[in-house]
């Protein structure tokens, strides 16, 4: 019991490590993203990287708090967690202050703090909680629908916030359900579908013409879908219990196709349908909803494959690129660091997710196994989503990328998401929950 | 939940496969393509022109004749419009927004990363109003260039003007850039690479709102911007102006030239035009209107009008007459009113006579015995033998093409010789009969009056001129192009000058001198009066001459047109520009008030 009483012997340093290097990539591109030569002290208040060195400070010590408290007050207060932040987050609708049209800020004096950051872990603590409990199974209906309601509730009230972004983050729960026992099916159908959707708003600008008759493009694809399932139905004559799945499949392919134009304009915000039409390419708006993605390809790619070298960086530096040190700041590394920096700096992310999940299979603890993946998934997440941004593989999504994106709130969150689960681990060998 | 822990394998895929398609993207969008890098120097480099000042000019007294203002002009880079506040803009240019879509147009067509200009020569006022708004409306700024001013109003034909370079230029000339200014005519054009100096370019950083943010490269790629050369005319800007005075209402040209150096003092082409017309955008009202003047004020008079010499031609058949042997100083012949017509005179005893009175047909003998030497025994061969020799010598005197200039435009004028004529007759079926109105300066003989001035200065001169030059020196620089400091010899000895002197001083000199009113007091002046015989109307008025006399200042040659007998108009207006240059002053204000309200325009057709 030598090692109980000093926690940090078994801490895992190379999670910490990577922690680190990534906090301190954030902070020096921060830094070039509004360096101008006037106020070039690292410690300078009235600048972003000076209050981000602030934050980064604040997050060691809330870091260090963290790795202090038992692993047991995190699976014993979990619920209590998680129904203090629903409060705030309900609050927050309340008497929260709207900045950038999304009403979830809580201001005291100049700090602002958004709840929604913090459901994150608050929602990870409470599913790793209820999906620990012995003897629990994904099959059952009853299990499926709260685990799924532990996360939906949240994200239900960031979407009320008009915070579409942070609630897009609550999507990769489906990954730490998927294992813990959800059928895979699951995951495939959500692909499929986002693969349909995307498809028939591709095919639905084009018309294409069979033998002097015009064909719509949403019309063509049913026409393929059905064709395929046809095929299916033929091959697959002797086993008729299957045709019952293709047909519905078939059918919900169909409405899918067809809800696309509802969605589209009556559920997805004018800005958003935008946004996904100018990625796909099917609209082309290089000076509105463009010009995000434009500009930041621009910085991106003129880094070449070696950059212009720190504080060289052109497009970021004179405010091409819009929101440079928050959602945008991966194109100051791309532009100043070029290929080489972007290369590095996904590898070191990929090696964190991969040291997560290494991390969470090697716990005797169900719910340090649920919460590791679940860290893991929140982060894959908001680098899917930021980077896939920038360079135009996914619609302009306003989330942060973790530890690097300006923003006090951000930084907290992710190092106490973080950092409960490196204490979960320093733990591993004296807890079987 | 062990059946389970495989899916840890699809995880860790999931994730592998989007880093390994961020990084497939990420080095197509950095390393493969290389139009982002394009567009990001168009988003920040900002290619400034830095038009160097145009080189000033001055008199031969240090009058300044040209310098500069600063005009600015509106550009453009198409590529870098965003969108902009249409009506505000429409409003600070006063321009109209059809105007607007029609530049936009033209400038888009251009080049979508160059800067066109979209508004010339914005007003300083203008240019104050909208300096600190233009950050709206990025893709726009500001080009400061400078404009030509002319304080005197006069020797617009010598200076020339600017304008923009045209594309047969710019093909040929890789320094001019669409919408750069190139000198045009005159002193412009001439001296184009020294008075347009060195254009610099200076590359620098921009920001999203189009302000400045520093040097590219730290200036390592910018070239400075030299200025043009000072250069000093030759042209005596007052006696310029006075020339320009006397010749008002009339259409002709005077020319003055300094005989010792061959420096041009004043060189008039009337009616002349303010050169401040053509300036900047001013250009594009004016030179049509200047262009469609039934007098022709673009017209270089002095320089590109071809006439017949007339009776000044005298002095140059007598030189080579003399020189080729044929007669002497002390060869007088009858005036033979059967040969060519002439005028009551007593009969020329000699070659200073002869020039005196102007006689006809003792020069109808004189160019006779040049062109008939009997050299060959066919009258036509020997014509040919003749002639050939003779227009080689009038040639000498820099007429028919040979007489070189640093004004740009110059006109050769015609010498007919032996292919001339063997054109039109025929080879053999012409003779002395056939020319003998080259005789007295008529014919098919065509001069410049620069080239009579330059006649009037070999004369002064005793058989020697400089190329005539409107340049006289650049600032910094000890020596001008040593064509114009290379004496040019005609082939005649100088003693064969002083009969014809001498008969040049008895024209203005002495009683039955046919230009009497070309004397001034106190001052020797030598000159020759001639008629030209004009086909198409009344006679131009022609006098070349040169004063003082025993040490000659100044040679010069006057030509008005339709205005009748040498010494009636030409002679008072050559005399009293003379005066006015050597002695600063005009004693006989009667004759220049005579010549001052003369209107010699409206001058009715001879029938």
């Amino acid at each position: 019991m030598r090692n109980r009483t000093n926690v940090f012997t078994n801490l895992d340093w190379v999670t910490i490590l990577t922690y680190l290097v990534l906090v301190i990539i954030g902070w020096l591109s921060i830094y070039a993203a509004v360096y101008n030569e006037e106020h070039s002290k690292i410690f300078d208040l009235s600048q972003r990287y000076g209050n981000q060195l602030l934050w980064i400070g604040f997050s060691l010590l809330v870091a260090l708090i963290i790795l202090m408290i038992e692993g047991s007050f995190f699976t014993s207060f979990a619920y209590p967690i998680y129904g203090f932040v629903i409060l705030m987050l309900i609050g927050v609708l309340l008497f929260g202050t709207e900045i950038k049209g999304a009403k979830s800020w809580f201001r005291i004096g100049s700090f602002a703090i958004q709840p929604a950051e913090f459901g994150k872990f608050a929602t990870a603590l409470a599913l790793a909680k209820f999906l620990s409990v012995l003897g629990i199974n994904m099959k059952d209906l009853k299990t499926k629908v709260t685990a799924i309601a532990i996360v939906i509730l949240p994200a239900m009230l960031i979407l009320l916030q008009n915070d579409t972004g942070s609630m897009l983050v609550y999507f990769s729960f489906i990954i730490v359900l998927y294992r813990e026992g959800l059928s895979g099916n699951v995951l495939l159908s959500g692909i499929y579908t986002a693969f349909l959707f995307i498809t028939s708003l591709l095919m639905r600008i084009h018309t294409f013409t069979f033998f002097d008759k015009e064909i719509g493009g949403e019309l063509l694809l049913i026409l393929i879908l059905v064709g395929i399932g046809a095929i299916t139905i033929y091959f697959t004559k002797k086993m008729k219990k299957l045709w019952i799945i293709i047909i519905a499949v078939l059918i919900c392919s169909i409405g899918v196709v067809f809800s696309v134009d509802y969605v589209f304009n009556n559920v997805l915000e004018p800005h958003q349908s935008k946004r996904i039409n100018v990625m796909l390419g099917v609209e082309s708006d290089p000076h509105g909803a463009g010009y995000n993605v434009n500009q930041s390809l621009i910085a991106i790619g003129s880094g070449g494959f070696s950059g212009k070298g720190f504080l060289n960086g052109t497009q970021t530096k004179f405010n091409f690129v819009p929101e440079q040190s928050t959602d945008f700041i991966f194109c100051t590394i791309g532009e100043e660091w070029g290929f080489l920096g972007t290369f590095v700096l996904i590898s070191l992310y990929l090696f964190l997710f991969l040291r997560l999940i290494f991390l969470a299979e090697r716990q005797r603890s169900t719910f340090s196994r649920i919460y590791g993946y679940c860290v893991a998934s929140i982060l894959f997440f908001h680098f899917l989503v930021n980077i896939g941004m920038t360079i135009g593989l996914a619609p302009v999504i306003g989330i942060p990328l973790p530890f690097i994106s300006y923003g006090g709130s951000s930084l907290w969150a992710f190092t106490i998401l973080l950092f409960i689960f490196i204490r979960l681990d320093a733990e591993r060998i004296y807890v079987l929950r | 939940m062990n059946n389970l822990s495989h899916r840890k394998y699809i995880v860790g895929a999931i994730f592998s496969v989007i880093c390994l398609i961020f990084i497939i993207r990420l080095f197509n969008v950095q390393v493969v393509n290389n139009k982002y890098k394009l567009d990001s120097d168009n988003n920040v480099l900002r290619v400034i022109t830095e038009y160097p000042a145009r080189g000033l000019v001055y008199d031969r007294n240090g009058e300044l004749l040209v310098f500069n203002e600063a005009a600015y002009d509106l550009m453009l880079i198409p590529g870098q419009l965003k969108e902009i506040d249409t009506n505000l803009f429409c409003d600070l240019f006063d321009v109209s927004k059809e105007d607007f879509l029609v530049k936009y147009t033209k400038a888009k067509n251009y080049s979508r990363y160059k800067p066109s200009v979209f508004e010339k020569e914005l007003s300083t006022e203008t240019y104050g109003n909208v300096q600190d708004q233009l950050y709206k409306f990025p893709g726009f700024f500001v080009q400061t260039r400078t404009l030509r001013k002319y304080p005197k109003n006069n020797a617009a034909h010598i200076l020339g003007y600017i304008g923009e370079v045209n594309n047969a230029v710019i093909e040929k000339n890789s320094y001019y850039k669409s919408g750069d200014y190139i000198g045009k005519s005159g002193l412009e054009l001439a001296y184009e690479e020294l008075l347009r100096g060195k254009r610099g370019v200076r590359k620098i950083l921009v920001d999203v709102h189009n302000r400045e943010k520093g040097s590219y490269n730290n200036g390592l790629e910018d070239t400075l911007s030299v200025a043009g050369q000072t250069i000093y005319s030759s042209l005596d800007v007052d006696l310029q102006a006075y020339g320009e005075l006397l010749m008002q209402n009339k259409t002709g040209s005077v020319v003055a030239i300094e005989p010792k150096t061959g420096e041009i003092l004043c060189l008039v082409s009337s009616p002349g035009y303010d050169p401040n017309l053509l300036v900047g955008r001013s250009i594009k009202t004016n030179y049509p209107i200047l262009t469609k003047d039934s007098l022709k004020p673009l017209f270089n008079r002095a320089t590109m009008a071809q006439y017949p010499p007339g009776s000044i031609f005298k002095t140059i058949q007598a030189l080579i007459a003399m020189q080729e042997g044929v007669i002497t100083e002390q060869t007088g012949f009858a005036c033979i009113r059967s040969l060519v017509g002439c005028h009551n005179h007593p009969t020329a005893l000699n070659v200073a006579a002869s020039i005196k009175m102007s006689c006809n047909p003792y020069y109808h003998q004189v160019f006779k015995r040049l062109i008939q030497q009997n050299k060959a025994k066919s009258i036509f061969k020997d014509s040919e033998i003749g002639l050939a020799k003779w227009a080689i010598n009038v040639k000498k005197f820099g007429f028919g093409g040979t007489l070189k200039t640093d004004i740009p435009g110059v006109k050769n004028g015609l010498v007919p010789g032996v292919d001339f004529y063997n054109r039109w007759y025929g080879e053999g079926r012409w003779a002395f009969s056939t020319i003998f109105s080259l005789s007295i300066g008529q014919g098919e003989l065509g001069v410049i009056p620069i080239q009579m001035a330059n006649l009037a200065a070999i004369i002064a001169n005793k058989g020697y001129y400089y190329p005539p030059h409107t340049l006289k020196k650049i600032e910094g620089v000890d020596t001008i192009p040593s064509l114009f400091t290379t004496k040019q010899y005609v082939g005649i000895d100088s003693v064969y000058f002083n009969p014809i002197i001498q008969g040049m001083l008895a024209v203005v000199d002495e009683p039955g001198g046919t230009a009497r009113r070309a004397k001034i007091n106190g001052v020797s002046v030598c000159g020759k009066t001639g008629t030209a015989q004009n086909p198409h109307g009344e006679d131009h008025s022609v006098f070349i001459a040169f004063a003082p006399m025993e040490n000659p200042k100044i040679a010069i040659a006057v030509y008005v047109e339709n205005s009748g007998f040498g010494g009636t108009w030409a002679a008072p207006i050559a005399s009293l520009m003379m005066e006015q240059y050597l002695t600063d002053s005009i004693s006989d204000k009667l004759k220049e008030k005579r010549i001052l309200e003369a209107n010699l325009l409206n001058v009715k057709p001879k029938k």
